[in-house]
């Protein structure tokens, strides 16, 4: 696999949200403006690469039996670094993303690709892939928290692009409206590889 | 009374799943029989309040007084997977037959953002060590009941006429979404 695919697997064919729908709890829950969903991607793109990083360099002495436990300490130590830094230089992005931060050392898309890819590929792949991932990630929080911003608020990025006119739907903003907007995306995201593997055939 | 609105509030007014959103990747990948679910629900309450009350303590004893709050993260996943380990082992030994029940379910709690995110919030929201309590066997009842009603409400929407790509996960957010428009009629309930 040349590194190009590495990275193009990760954004598109096995995006961690709209293909194998893995670390859904921050996703559904900050994605209610599109600045926090940039923030979180960027979080979970730095920890991703970093966590990648270091444990394919130290998979050689990470002894099998205690590779869990051995890739949670790193995980969470990449977590705790990005956790101070948010909060010295972006405290207020740190606030609204509140516990969902620290909670980045349960992401299960991190595990995961420790695992699976880390553990068993060197060192720049595994960067390649962290960074792949990541910016899935991103792209997928993105998607969701622009059309929940602008549904529920009418703006984007804070400014308004609706016309006065229009009555924000509370609803996007709220709980039901992230998980009934995911269910829609990923249900459309379905549709379309569908239809790609249909012509295809 | 103070204590009951708590747990009433973290019970169901913020349903730690549709209102939190937290540990809902457990929540959409094994409630799928009512069984399993009730089962991964009592697995879930018996690790959450443990480990609230071990990071409690270890927060109060050791962090604070030594100034090492920011590791706060690292050893408070530490304190959840040994702990998760910890009970696999004395069950295993000790009852058997709850071990069979909960057995395949204590693994996976390790990684249930719900652990780590009520141990988290318990030491942000300033709560004292009776509340601490409360609020980790109200959120995590919640968890509980979300999960049981998730899994009878899935029996019924696997066995439905869905369009080919609503299949699978998305079906299963659209519900969680309808579900979670009831649970937000309980919102600014106060008792």
């Amino acid at each position: 696999m040349s590194k190009f695919d590495i990275f193009k697997n990760g954004v598109t064919k096995e995006n961690p949200i709209l293909a194998q729908q893995v670390g859904m709890c921050a996703t559904l829950a900050i994605t209610t403006s599109l600045i926090n969903g940039v923030g979180m991607g960027v979080a979970v793109i730095a920890v991703l690469t970093g966590s990648n990083i270091v444990i394919s360099a130290l998979r050689k002495f990470i002894p099998d039996e205690v590779r869990i436990p051995a890739f949670v300490i790193i995980i969470a130590a990449f977590t705790t670094i990005i956790d101070l830094v948010m909060h010295a230089y972006t405290f207020e992005l740190y606030q609204a993303l509140g516990v969902f931060i620290p909670l980045i050392v349960v992401n299960c898309i991190i595990l995961a690709r420790a695992e699976a890819f880390a553990f068993s590929n060197g060192v720049l792949d595994s960067a390649i892939d962290g960074l792949g991932m990541g910016v899935g990630y991103l792209v997928a929080m993105i998607l969701l928290s622009s059309i929940r911003e602008i549904l529920g608020n009418g703006t984007i990025l804070g400014f308004s692009i609706l016309p006065e006119s229009y009555e924000p739907m509370m609803m996007a903003v709220q709980p039901p409206g992230a998980f009934i907007l995911l269910g829609l995306l990923i249900g459309l995201v379905n549709y379309l590889s569908n239809r790609k593997n249909r012509k295809k055939a | 009374m103070e204590l009951v609105s708590l747990f009433i509030t973290s019970f169901i007014v913020n349903n730690i799943i549709f209102s939190q959103f937290l540990g809902t990747c457990p929540f959409l990948g094994v409630s799928k029989k009512i069984d399993t679910a009730a089962g991964m629900g009592i697995a879930v309450i018996f690790v959450i309040t443990l480990a609230s009350i071990i990071t409690f303590i270890v927060q109060k004893a050791i962090l604070v007084p030594m100034e090492l709050e920011y590791l706060q993260t690292i050893v408070f996943i530490l304190i959840i997977a040994a702990l998760v380990q910890f009970v696999e082992m004395f069950l295993k030994k000790s009852a058997p037959g709850l071990y069979q029940a909960l057995g395949i379910y204590l693994p996976l709690i390790t990684t249930n953002c719900a652990v780590l995110g009520v141990a988290i919030n318990n030491i942000k929201f300033d709560y004292t060590f009776i509340e601490s309590i409360v609020y980790s066997v109200g959120t995590s009842a919640g968890f509980m009941l979300a999960i049981v009603l998730f899994a009878g409400v899935r029996d019924k929407v696997d066995n439905a006429d869905l369009p080919e790509s609503l299949k699978g996960s998305a079906i299963s957010l659209i519900t969680a979404g309808l579900m979670s428009v009831a649970f937000l009629g309980f919102s600014g309930l106060k008792l």
